[in-house]
């Protein structure tokens, strides 16, 4: 068979498979015997199918970790997983992306969601995060407090005010009365982090969680105002979801005693 | 202040040697890949050979022996090259193209102008000046090269076919302007055309596969070629072999008898040449075997001027057209060329 | 299709405009989508907002920074690959294109990994007094970085058509090799020049990636144009669409009024091979 043949007939064949496997996973919905949201994932007979999960970027080693405990909890099912900025899914979703469940890093993207009425039932606050000061392990700036980001001389990124960790910022500044002088405002949390791990930076200011994530490569400076800023995670189903129990079963995962205990591992509080 | 060359390329098989004196022009004659360009580039030094040396006016331009590895860039050797295409740089107008010469030898730009304007009145071309080098024809062009060639003043001026590219009226207007300029100036032409040779040059050179197959006076070579190609051109018969009492002996064991000019003796190489007006042709062998009786196998049939010239055996006879309808000449015909002894020429290789 | 008088042979089959057609419309449909999406009553006064002024400033001066860079750089680099051939000059090529498929962000790491503070010159640089991270600088760095394939590119097919013929002229009539390049090479192949600089201007206009990881974002300094996008994005979808339908404008400005087709030489014949 000549090349460009047999690139045709890969094609074929790679498209008919992969109708046949999106036709078995948009299957039928699983029954089971408790219609509750809230029933714990091992009472439940077998659930099957996939559910798409659009969570905030900050949630990434949590959530996969939750993921592959309910995939082996539950035989049969598959849960995918598109981590990003909280704004940037409720865009997509908005735009019609197909997605089950929603996690946001701060309840004013859920409202953007609940307001153009893609949420079904109430949104459940499931975590929350505050804001801790990353510096590289050596500490070249010497940063003990909040007020010595404000040093002149100090190079500190932070994150925009326009992204929930900004916006957190921001609060800090004001309840703190310590004006920062930034040398960047990220879009994106990770980037802050980035910056500080790459040496770039002498402080950024991160969620606790992204501390604990980034390990030995930053130290992590808690200061007491940080609790000025409290960020609430809410999580939802949503109203386009063509799996509406599989995702409800999972959003119980995460509220329930299981998913609060890998959150609360992370360095996320309680809700 | 003569000019020297020796150079040698194997990849194109070139190996040339040759000299000129401070005001001769000598032409360069060859078929087509014969190494002419090539000579010209190695001069103007825009291709480097693999040895060879030469020396203009008693400036090195290159040398390049064992111990030494003198190479002069284009722009320091002090020749000037004049193309086919008149390669007139299309950004700059005619007068500014005059002028670059003397501007990168470092005169003011008024001075440039100046020297340029007297250059362009001295090929009649003043009244360009100021156009651009889309706006000329192809002999107008050449004239204005000819005047930017001139204004950089060089020592060895080196023209390669400048003719080719002109039509029927502009080359002679070209040919007369040369014929000026070119008086009291080193220079070395390439030209496929004898009246070129004739009315420019004091000397020919024939290169063929990249070595001098003949050079001498130019009337001396085209009267008494010794090679194929300047017969050729000359529009003569040439036949080469070894000299003996009955005439030439080819190493086909043809004999041409002609007469001796009484230079070249018995057992040298020489050379049998005569004009296709003196040979008759018959259709078939003429009783008695006449001397300088050869069966040739006819390959073409042209007219020239008002005569039919037959191309036969590498050898060409001129009839009339009556003539060859009443032989019937066809091309793959066999034929006899029969030749006058007393219009054989023989002389020296 | 009506035949225009005058008109040559174009040797182009029927078939062919309809999916040049299509090609087309594949291009120009997303443009016409955001352009229905922009919020007109509002337009004026978001693209004049503080912020949004400021980084049109910003990104115009550092793209017109980073072509100047480039045509520094990417003359000299076009001249001696599109005309001095020597050993491993394909691969020298390859290298020069590199920027051309690496995603920007990739080649924002590699920038940073040099020029950073803990980068190969960056402690060289921090004892010079030279800071670079964070500034202005490296916006203007990152652009070159990514902008300068187009403009070699351009150049570089410009000189190999246009041939040497013309310097091999002006060499016989005595110009030094520096004249042949300011009189005869650079004049000759200005129109390659050109549309080069002004591809390079392009594509450091629309430079996001590359910026991002190696300049960061403040405004003023270092937040270009598709950075105050990409921020604005976050909350307020309609200045992002304002932004990006003004960014659209500049570039399409930029471009169509000064991007020329190249034109084309016949080749050379004699002694000037």
């Amino acid at each position: 068979m000549s090349d460009p043949r047999k690139h045709v007939t890969a094609l074929l064949v790679a498209g008919a498979l992969t109708a046949v496997l999106t036709g078995c996973a948009s299957g039928t919905p699983a029954v089971t015997g408790s219609s509750s949201a809230a029933a714990s994932a091992s009472a439940t007979p077998a659930l099957t199918g996939t559910v798409t999960v659009f969570a905030a970027a900050s949630l990434k080693s949590t959530f996969t970790k939750l993921a592959s405990d309910f995939e082996a909890k539950n035989p049969g099912t598959k849960v995918t997983l598109n981590f990003a900025g909280s704004s940037d899914l409720v865009t997509q979703i908005t735009q019609g992306a197909p997605a089950d469940v929603f996690a946001s890093a701060d309840t004013k993207n859920m409202t953007k969601l609940t307001d153009a009425k893609l949420v079904d039932g109430a949104p459940v606050n499931f975590a929350t995060n505050v804001l801790e000061i990353a510096v590289p392990p050596s500490n070249p700036a010497s940063i003990s407090a909040f007020a010595d980001l404000a040093k002149p001389g100090v190079k500190v990124v932070v994150c925009a005010p326009q992204v929930p960790c900004g916006a957190a910022t921001e609060k800090v500044e004001k309840a703190t009365g310590t004006t920062l002088a930034p040398v960047s405002e990220e879009s994106s949390v990770t980037d802050v982090l980035g910056k500080v791990t790459s040496g770039e930076a002498d402080a950024g200011l991160v969620y606790v969680t992204d501390v604990k994530t980034a390990g030995d490569k930053v130290r992590g400076i808690p200061f007491p105002e940080s609790d000025q800023a409290v960020n609430t995670y809410p999580i939802a189903t949503v109203g386009t979801s063509k799996n509406k129990e599989l995702a409800a079963a999972f959003v119980a995962t995460v509220t329930g005693s299981e998913g609060q205990k890998v959150l609360g591992d992370a360095g996320f509080g309680a809700p | 202040m003569t000019f020297e060359l020796d150079a040698a390329l194997a990849a194109r098989g070139f190996e040339v040697s040759l000299s000129l004196g401070p005001a001769e022009t000598v032409a360069i004659l060859g078929p087509n890949g014969a190494g002419k360009s090539t000579l010209l580039s190695i001069i103007s030094g825009l291709l480097r050979p693999d040895a060879g040396k030469a020396v203009l006016g008693g400036r090195v331009l290159f040398d390049l022996a064992a111990d030494r590895n003198i190479w002069r860039a284009p722009h320091t050797r002090g020749t000037a090259l004049l193309a086919q295409e008149a390669l007139l740089f299309p950004h700059l107008s005619a007068l500014d193209n005059v002028a670059f010469g003397p501007r990168s030898a470092g005169a003011s730009s008024s001075a440039a102008r100046e020297t340029a304007m007297h250059w362009l009145t001295e090929v009649d071309a003043g009244d360009l000046a100021a156009r651009r080098p889309g706006q000329l024809s192809g002999g107008q062009a050449q004239r204005v090269a000819v005047a930017r060639a001139l204004a950089a003043d060089p020592e060895l001026l080196l023209l390669d076919e400048p003719m080719a590219a002109l039509d029927i009226h502009a080359a002679p207007l070209l040919r007369r302007l040369l014929k000026r300029v070119l008086a009291g100036r080193r220079a070395i032409i390439i030209t496929h055309d004898i009246l070129d040779a004739l009315m420019l040059a004091d000397r020919v050179i024939v290169l063929e596969d990249g070595r001098i197959s003949e050079a001498g006076p130019t009337r001396d070579v085209l009267e008494r070629p010794r090679s194929r190609f300047a017969a050729g051109l000359a529009g003569l018969n040439l036949v080469a072999g070894t000299v003996s009492d009955a005439g030439v002996t080819t190493v086909e064991g043809m004999v041409v008898a002609g007469h001796h000019d009484g230079t070249v003796g018995p057992g040298q190489d020489g050379v049998a040449v005569f004009p296709p007006s003196a040979v008759s042709v018959f259709v078939t062998e003429e009783h008695g075997s006449p001397r300088n009786s050869f069966p040739v196998r006819i390959t073409d049939l042209e007219p020239h001027g008002d005569q039919i010239r037959v191309h036969a055996g590498g050898l060409s006879a001129d009839i009339t057209p009556a003539a060859s309808a009443d032989l019937g000449l066809t091309p793959g015909m066999t034929v006899y060329f029969v030749i006058k002894a007393a219009a054989i020429a023989i002389y020296p290789a | 299709m009506n035949r225009r008088s005058g008109t040559g042979y174009t040797g182009i089959p029927p078939w062919i405009y309809a999916i040049a057609a299509a090609g087309a419309v594949f291009v120009l449909l997303p443009l016409v989508a955001m352009v229905a999406k922009v919020n007109w009553p509002q337009f004026i006064p978001l693209i004049t907002s503080e912020s949004s002024l400021t980084a049109l400033g910003l990104s115009l001066r550092t793209s017109a920074a980073s072509t100047a860079a480039c045509i520094v750089l990417g003359v000299p680099l076009a001249l001696v690959l599109a005309r001095s051939p020597f050993p491993g000059q394909r691969l020298l090529r390859a290298f020069v294109l590199l920027p051309l498929v690496l995603p920007p962000v990739v080649g924002g790491i590699a920038l940073l990994y040099t020029f950073g503070r803990q980068g190969l010159l960056g402690r060289s640089l921090e004892l010079a007094g030279i800071q670079i991270a964070f500034s202005t600088t490296a916006v203007v760095l990152a652009q070159t970085f990514v902008a300068l394939p187009f403009l070699v590119v351009s150049l570089e097919g410009a000189l190999r058509t246009a041939g040497n013929k013309y310097e091999a002229v002006a060499a016989t009539l005595g110009a030094r090799p520096s004249t042949v390049l300011r009189r005869v090479t650079i004049p000759l192949v200005l129109p390659g020049l050109a549309s080069g600089a002004v591809l390079s201007f392009a594509r450091s206009l629309g430079e996001f990636g590359a910026t991002l990881t190696f300049a960061g974002s403040l405004q003023g300094v270092t937040r270009t144009l598709p950075l105050e996008i990409y921020l604005q994005r976050e909350t307020d979808a309609d200045a992002a669409v304002a932004l990006s339908l003004l960014l659209v404008a500049v570039a399409v400005a930029v471009v169509g009024l000064s991007y020329r087709r190249p034109r084309v030489e016949a080749a050379p014949e004699g002694a000037f091979r």
